[in-house]
């Protein structure tokens, strides 16, 4: 095959693997944008922190301490403390990655978000997924997202809230997700025990470490039980 | 606030949030990983996604409260039927808004 009409196959699979994540992004985008218009933040502020920054829920939390009058010192570390979760995610696929040269990968590292993860890994997991659609899913999400900040921090007052139930995107595509992931009575189970202890913990602790938290958990106690399973034999 | 404060400000944070993302894949990619952490990091995935979903549709954000009658739950389960059904992640998305939009309507 020619490698002009490879890439155009790539770029267009990398898309219609990225559009859900494109739509959902868009009104949160938007949402931040017009949140830190009014914390005070000019449109470029937001679009230097979309680019440098991307993390959907660190930027809500850093407009929120920055309409708080909270200092920079404890910004950056609340942003480290609530982006460890992409610690667990990024070594989940690592396991995709083997042996990829180190410029693509701290190139890919700066894209991996909840959920170019989760569309990615399923990708990789079904088979006929390579890092360069897996890129392209990464920076076409990173695109509409920074669109979709400044958009909103230039004209978002104008748009009407929760059209089109769009707010459910990226749920809807969460759920679905999760469906691909159930490959099994050890996963469903998995899955199960992250969800209980996730509610629990989110309950009893504040902070964001419930993800972080109940994941290892659940995925310990799984990984503990398949070993069992497997001795029991 | 001027530039350079909003740039110290946001070059901390993208520190603070490319390091996490960064240091595993570098590390982790370049070695023979054991066996044992390769099956754990199996797990990882839906685990995660149950974490990230599960407080969304079972609690409540702003009381940080229990809740089993919010809309996003009751529009989860016609759309993960759906999704078992079909396995179509666009006409799930699609599926989750419509009934979210109109479950906005009567609800």
């Amino acid at each position: 095959m020619n490698p002009d009409h490879e890439h155009k196959r790539t770029l267009r699979q990398g898309a219609s693997a990225a559009w859900p994540i494109c739509l959902g992004y868009f009104p949160i985008g938007l949402a931040l944008g017009v949140l830190a218009q009014k914390a005070g933040l000019p449109w470029w502020a937001v679009a230097l922190m979309s680019v440098l920054v991307f993390a959907g829920s660190a930027q809500f939390i850093c407009v929120a301490m920055l309409a708080a009058g909270a200092s920079t010192p404890a910004i950056v570390l609340t942003t480290f403390v609530v982006n460890l979760r992409h610690v667990l995610m990024s070594s989940a696929l690592a396991v995709y990655l083997q042996r990829v040269n180190r410029a693509f990968l701290a190139l890919y590292a700066y894209g991996v978000t909840d959920e170019s993860f989760a569309v990615n890994l399923t990708r990789f997991r079904e088979g006929g997924w390579d890092r360069w659609r897996a890129l392209t899913v990464n920076h076409l999400a990173n695109a509409v997202w920074i669109t979709a900040t400044i958009c909103g921090a230039l004209v978002g007052q104008f748009v009407p809230q929760g059209a089109l139930g769009i707010d459910y995107a990226l749920t809807g595509m969460f759920i679905c997700l999760l469906v691909f992931q159930l490959q099994g009575r050890l996963y469903i189970v998995t899955g199960l025990l992250a969800a209980a202890l996730s509610v629990a913990w989110y309950l009893l602790i504040p902070g964001d470490s419930y993800i972080v938290g109940a994941s290892m958990c659940a995925a310990t106690i799984g990984y503990l039980l398949k070993r069992h399973y497997r001795r029991g034999r | 606030m001027s530039f350079s404060d909003y740039l110290l400000l946001f070059g901390g944070m993208g520190l603070a949030t490319y390091l996490p993302r960064a240091l595993p894949l570098l590390y982790l990619a370049h070695r023979k990983m054991p066996q044992g952490l390769i099956d754990w990091l199996s797990l990882i995935p839906v685990a995660i996604l149950s974490a990230l979903l599960a407080p969304s549709l079972f609690t409540e954000s702003a009381t940080r409260s229990l809740a089993f009658g919010k809309l996003e739950l009751l529009v989860a389960v016609p759309t993960l039927i759906f999704a078992l059904k079909t396995r179509s992640l666009g006409g799930t998305v699609l599926v989750g808004m419509l009934l979210y939009w109109l479950g906005g309507m009567f609800y």
